[in-house]
């Protein structure tokens, strides 16, 4: 059903413009702050200005008292906790007893103006009795006492985990060479261009209606009805076109959460578009990440040995985090072969705006690590590190040593073609002092193979509804982020159906209108969406095949050109619509569904429900830089990359998400960082977000952005909608350390952290060790390893020190969907 | 002393009589609003965007009385008499801009909500400069960030909607090359 | 959305009337010219005037006389832009051209006008942000509070001149008329500011900033504006070093002077380097070595701007060298 098709295609491959394309460049597309209603009140958060303190009390008299003011809100009206994982409901729509960041809401005002319910909420009197702060990870560690949450692995741990798929400690002490490294990603943000904004009414229908800039509506419509109250099936939430995501908004939040409670209250409208800094407190972005790593390799530079620990600075509440933590470690092993893996993860919580998941979830860091941890490891054996990652890439259909199963792998021609293009054999260490070029690979998920929560059912599903008049209409809970999964539906429905993509309208996002999808987050959409359009338009093909009748045999009819034909005589034929009008007539109301859940993965063990996917994207890039060394100024001159897609829907949309992705891994490579500043403890508590602003949270601008050149490998996966991967996330993976590894060509020292900036590698030239970063890792009490042999040792995907669960279905849930 | 030709005591509604898109719009609106607030909230004309209303993002971006401007730094107050294009201005009748055909084909707008910043932007440079270049192009819409794109596009598509202006085809979009086949195997 | 408070807004069509209104309201009111540096203080209510004088109206601020053998005066509401694209400045005033087109990012300098550079409010992270943020470090001696995070032991604030005019026109020892009620006077740019990250303007409340007038160049006049930033665009100067000088065919110095901005509440004048470099060929590379040392000398950042205070002082030779070479025909 999802395999390749022998005709040449109508749509897939083609230039076409994307079907939302006019919408956009008239202005007409309708985010979520571009919707408002008659009698529309504005909502105002106020927001914690201390890092940790117990409420003592809330005065909002004064607020109340402003004219113009509606209703003032306050944690009692939310006694009920969310959060986007059931282990981790940790989250109150306005503060309940504790504030935990700076930025934390507290109280909410609903007023006629958008100004008049600032000026009040201004007027809100909060008395907070300090708590000590937690500012970074290894003060968590240190201080348990008070905690972050009452709930965890202990004191200010969050989540604490580990693995030993195989004996690593064996397999280091017989190895040829073993390296160690310390490395350090800093954490940073999405900065989606549009702020988070919600509108939300008691709706004609008797439903709450949430309209939402959200990636995850099905989401928000689960946080929605538990925190509310309200039943399920009277709360709609709609998701707009959003203005970028990237992670960002795949939370449920307080706004939408206390806008719906306001509009409830109220009986009006109400609205709240969140400021830029305002923003910077949702985040949920790239979690700062320290790592250790040790490898041992044999003499041809074969991976015997990895072991990696990662200590995660979560921020004030779960979000992600569970699952960020143990991505931390999951997707290590699906570029090289790896005969035996050790992975120790820890996520702390600290007083900061919360961490979840940013494009790469959890594997940007140690993906970073490890391509220049094998860059050193090639130095150290005198390899090539190109050759080396051809000649160690993983095979196709492998299972790893964490029970991984890899089907199509398109790692060695993503390498081969970013090393023939940058001219890497004729250049690498043969530029000179100061200009340099890197190389580095990497994979991604094309969707997580667990849901959120544990449930039997589909992870997504499409409605068609075929109309007598040649118009398909698919309906689809997906939500449209930006990255085109509006015209991926489109142009599959129109592929299979043989019809115009522009015959195709799609309604997506909106829990009221169509099946859910679980939405758009880990690449999943593509596959997963895609896969249950493609079983629909399959089923509604058949039903237009079975009643055309044309007098021949079913498999002679094809679907083309808008017509509905006999294959061996493209002349004799029906239109499409008539078609339709044929199958109405004969079996009434021509309506199909499809559905997607992915396969079962191998590994049982607990913790073996992140890292699975129906399939994985390959990446690899070539930078050339040039590094001044006078200031350790960077300048990117070129970037080449690679990305194995599979199929290309739209080669225009996969060229835009390949240089989207590089553009954001450049941000976080040289300059993005989402800072935090505590001032000198004998004169202040405070600690608060250093840049929470566009100016000074630096992103790339125009003059900035380096050429790319961009290489696609196609070969389709069986798994995906015509072959198709994902490719909004995989292809930010191998930039930043294809960055660290050229400045190294260039001036021959290392910058073992992220953001590479030229403090850092000015420090390096200066430094005798010819290297900036970390060169510890602290103390963390690891809980017990489980214990589970990669199958080449004999293992079954079962831990050997745990009960099997193979039997018990009820427990093959996630790690992230449990306690 | 004769000087309130515009006095606006704060609590006062502003009468603002401009004109928008070439049509004449007379509307009383609060007196503290920008000019993108008028637009958005008053008007109803929601293309133009905003994504920190400080002048550091560029997505508000309109054309006033011939200059590119940051609609969300303009106070209504000074707006009396004026002129300003936004994006929905760009289009004549039916017809899109050429601008607009080549965002649309390039690929230049993914979420689209810088998009009517940059096509204001650019429309402002290829009104003076229809031959830019693409440093001409880099440099003109260095006050767009745009979080999706990586910008490419947006380069190609301003460069092809600068031919077409000129009366030359447009190119098609740039695409990447295609490596088929080859596989991992071993 | 970010809204502007509250505000009573004056369009006075005369220079006297704005002189005269602001006599009237003294510390109440704001003149408002391009708004790319008020009303984003506004919005982050760093700035709350109750009154704002809108001086766009007043015709005579636009207005331009002079040429470039005469010497040029600049009505203060010139635009930046204006000034990037102008081919006299650009020839005899290449640093004030240069400058001009570093500034924020192309609408900006449609917007953002000379006079309002000159003008811009000293800025610092612990003051560039918003009331919660404000509120959340107990405010700052610059608004609302009474430390300086910068420098808490300071009787002062270390807020930081970041305008890359200022610099460039002090070097060209350009000259600016204040207007107020009592009347006019014309001072040096240089004596326009003051070492104080709150009093950083000479200028006083009733004074209006109306003109700009540039010297007549010599032959053997150059100029240059070098500034580091992260980005190409948008970014203040981390650090901005204008430069003036003329030299003698064989690259002796007659005369210099060096300005920086983004190191000091006010532009920080190398005179040392100057000193040193009168009568002296820069076309030696020692000696230009050690007057870039000198103005590296002087640039003394402070950790509160993007960038970390030891790097920019380690940068500050190797822009300080450029902007010299920059110098050389």
């Amino acid at each position: 059903m999802a395999g390749s098709d022998p005709r040449p295609f109508n749509v897939l491959g083609k230039p076409l413009r994307r079907v939302d394309a006019l919408g956009k460049v008239t202005g007409d597309t309708r985010f979520a702050d571009d919707f408002a209603m008659p009698g529309m009140l504005y909502l105002k958060l106020s927001r914690s200005t201390v890092p940790h303190a117990r409420i003592a009390a809330i005065d909002v008299s004064r607020a109340l008292a402003v004219d113009g003011v509606r209703a003032v809100l306050t944690g009692k009206d939310f006694p009920v906790p969310f959060g986007i994982l059931p282990v981790s409901q940790d989250e109150h729509a306005l503060c309940l007893d504790k504030v935990r960041f700076v930025g934390d809401p507290v109280a909410a005002v609903v007023a006629t103006e958008e100004l008049i319910a600032e000026e009040a909420a201004a007027l809100i009197g909060v008395t907070y009795e300090p708590l000590t702060t937690i500012a970074s990870p290894e003060e968590a560690l240190r201080v348990p006492e008070p905690r972050i949450h009452d709930y965890g692995d202990g004191g200010n741990v969050h989540k604490a985990v580990a693995f030993d798929f195989g004996d690593v400690p064996a397999a280091l002490a017989s190895a040829h060479l073993v390296v160690e490294d310390w490395f350090f990603y800093q954490g940073n943000t999405h900065l989606a261009l549009e702020q988070h904004a919600a509108l939300a009414y008691l709706g004609t229908d008797e439903r709450l209606t949430i309209v939402s800039s959200t990636q995850t509506p099905h989401y928000v419509h689960r946080a929605a009805a538990k925190v509310l109250g309200v039943p399920a099936s009277r709360i709609r939430v709609i998701a707009p076109p959003q203005g970028g995501g990237f992670g960002g908004k795949t939370d449920p939040f307080n706004h939408e959460i206390v806008a719906a409670k306001a509009a409830m209250i109220t009986g009006r409208p109400v609205k709240i578009a969140l400021t830029r800094e305002e923003v910077f407190y949702c985040h949920r972005g790239r979690h700062p990440v320290l790592m250790h790593m040790r490898t041992g390799v044999d003499r041809a530079g074969h991976i015997v040995g990895h072991s990696i620990e990662t200590l995660l600075d979560g921020g004030a509440y779960g979000s992600y985090g569970v699952a960020s933590t143990f991505y931390t470690g999951a997707l290590e092993t699906v570029t090289y072969r790896i005969d035996r893996y050790r992975f120790r993860g820890c996520r702390t919580f600290t007083n900061k705006p919360p961490c979840g998941p940013k494009r790469g979830h959890g594997t940007p860091q140690p993906r970073f690590g490890l391509e220049v941890h094998i860059d050193k490891i090639c130095e150290k054996l005198g390899l090539d590190p190109a050759q080396w990652r051809i000649d160690n890439a993983l095979a196709e259909g492998s299972l790893t040593a964490n029970w991984l199963k890899v089907r199509t792998i398109g790692l060695v021609p993503c390498v081969e073609a970013v090393v023939a293009a940058s001219g890497w054999k004729e250049r690498f260490r043969k530029l000179g002092r100061g200009r340099g070029l890197g190389i580095a690979a990497s994979s991604y998920l094309c969707g997580a193979g667990l849901p959120i929560y544990w449930n039997e059912m589909p992870h997504s599903g499409v409605q068609l509804l075929l109309d007598r008049s040649g118009s398909v209409t698919a309906f689809c809970g997906a939500a449209e982020v930006g990255q085109g999964s509006d015209n991926v539906l489109a142009a599959l429905v129109a592929e299979v159906l043989g019809i115009d993509i522009l015959d195709v309208k799609v309604v997506t996002g909106d829990t009221a209108l169509g099946p859910v999808d679980l939405g758009s987050y880990s690449s999943r959409v593509t596959l997963m969406m895609g896969n249950a359009a493609v079983e629909a338009a399959q089923r509604a093909r058949d039903r237009l095949a079975d009643a055309a009748g044309l007098g021949i045999p079913l498999e002679r009819i094809a679907f083309g050109g808008s017509r509905v034909f006999d294959a061996s005589d493209p002349e004799k034929g029906i239109s499409f619509a008539e078609a339709v009008q044929r199958a109405e007539a004969k079996g009434g109301t021509v309506g199909t569904i499809g559905s997607y859940r992915p396969p079962k993965a191998p590994g049982h063990y607990k913790g073996a429900g992140v890292g699975p996917s129906p399939s994985y994207s390959y990446s690899a890039a070539v930078i050339e830089v040039a590094v001044e060394e006078s200031t350790g100024i960077v300048r990117v001159e070129k970037v080449w990359i690679a990305h194995d897609i599979g199929r290309a829907i739209n080669p225009v949309l996969v060229r835009g998400q390949v240089e989207g992705s590089v553009y954001m891994a450049l941000g976080e490579a040289l300059m993005e960082e989402q800072a935090f500043r505590r001032l000198p403890p004998r004169l202040s508590g405070a600690l608060v977000h250093q840049t929470p602003s566009m100016l000074e949270y630096k992103s790339l601008a125009t003059l900035d952005m380096p050429a790319v050149e961009t290489i696609l490998i196609e070969n389709p996966e069986p798994n995906g909608p015509f072959g198709a991967k994902e490719v909004g996330q995989g292809p930010l993976l191998p930039v930043p350390p294809a960055l660290a590894n050229a400045v190294y060509d260039a001036v021959r020292v290392r910058v073992d952290e992220v953001p590479i900036t030229p403090e850092k590698v000015l420090a390096a030239l200066r430094s005798s060790s010819a290297r900036f970063g970390p060169s510890k890792f602290p103390a963390v009490s690891w809980p017990e390893a489980l214990i589970v042999p990669p199958p080449w040792e004999g293992g079954d995907g079962n831990a050997i020190n745990e009960p099997k669960r193979r039997e018990r279905p009820e427990r093959r849930r996630a790690e992230v969907a449990k306690p | 002393m004769d000087l309130v030709p515009l006095t606006t005591p704060s609590r006062e509604k502003l009468r603002l009589a401009f004109t928008v898109n070439g049509e004449p719009r007379d509307l009383v609106v609060e007196s503290y609003k920008t000019l993108l607030e008028v637009l958005r909230e008053d008007l109803g004309l929601t293309g133009t965007k905003h994504g920190c209303e400080l002048g550091e993002c560029g997505a508000c971006a309109v054309i006033l009385d011939g200059e590119l401007v940051l609609s969300c730094l303009v106070a209504a107050v000074e707006c009396p008499g004026r002129s300003a294009t936004t994006v929905e201005g760009l289009r004549q009748g039916p017809e899109l801009h050429p601008l607009q055909q080549c965002f649309a084909d390039h690929g230049a707008a993914q979420c689209g909500y810088c998009t009517p910043g940059m096509l204001v932007a650019a429309k402002w440079l290829l009104d003076r400069n229809p031959r830019a270049t693409r440093g001409e192009i880099a440099e003109a819409l260095s006050g767009q960030i745009c979080r999706c794109t990586g910008y490419l596009q947006i380069f190609d598509a301003v460069e092809a909607a600068g031919r077409t202006l000129r009366g030359e085809p447009a190119p098609a979009p740039l695409l990447p090359s295609v490596h088929r086949g080859s596989t991992n195997g071993r | 959305m970010m809204r502007l408070p509250r505000f009573r807004y004056l369009a006075p069509r005369k220079l006297s009337e704005a002189a005269a209104a602001l006599a009237d309201l003294g510390t109440q009111a704001s003149v408002l010219a391009g708004g790319t540096d008020l009303l984003p203080n506004m919005k982050r209510r760093q700035q709350t005037p109750a009154t704002l004088v809108g001086l766009r109206e007043i015709r005579a601020l636009r207005a331009r006389s002079g040429d470039p053998g005469s010497g040029m005066t600049l009505g203060a509401l010139t635009r930046l832009s204006e000034i990037e694209h102008d081919s006299a400045i650009a020839a005899n005033w290449p640093a004030l051209a240069q400058a001009a087109a570093s500034v924020a990012t192309p609408p900006l300098r449609n917007m953002g006008t000379l006079g309002g550079n000159l003008c811009l409010d000293t800025r610092c992270s612990y003051y560039d942000q918003g009331p919660e943020w404000r509120a959340a470090i107990g405010y700052c001696m610059k608004k609302d509070g009474e430390i300086c995070w910068v420098a808490p032991g300071s009787p002062r604030c270390w807020a930081v001149t970041s305008t890359d005019t200022a610099p460039v026109l002090c070097a060209l020892g350009a000259e600016v008329t204040l207007v107020s009620a009592q009347g006019e006077r014309r001072i040096p740019v240089e004596d326009l500011f003051a070492d104080d990250g709150i009093e950083h303007l000479t200028k006083k409340p009733g004074e209006i900033l109306s003109a700009v007038h540039l010297q007549k160049p010599t032959p053997d006049a150059r100029s240059t504006y070098v500034k580091l930033r992260r980005r190409g665009s948008f970014d203040f100067p981390v650090l901005g070093i204008a430069a003036s000088a003329r030299l003698r065919a064989d690259g002796t110095v007659e005369e210099a002077r060096i300005f920086l901005s983004g190191t000091g509440s006010r532009p920080t004048n190398a005179a040392e380097a100057v000193a040193f470099l009168a009568g002296r060929k820069l076309t030696d590379e020692d000696v230009l070595r050690e007057a870039a040392e000198s103005i590296a000398h002087v640039a003394r950042p402070l950790q509160n701007t993007d960038f970390s205070m030891s790097w920019r002082k380690q940068a500050a030779r190797e822009f300080a060298a450029r902007a010299l070479r920059n110098l050389l025909p």
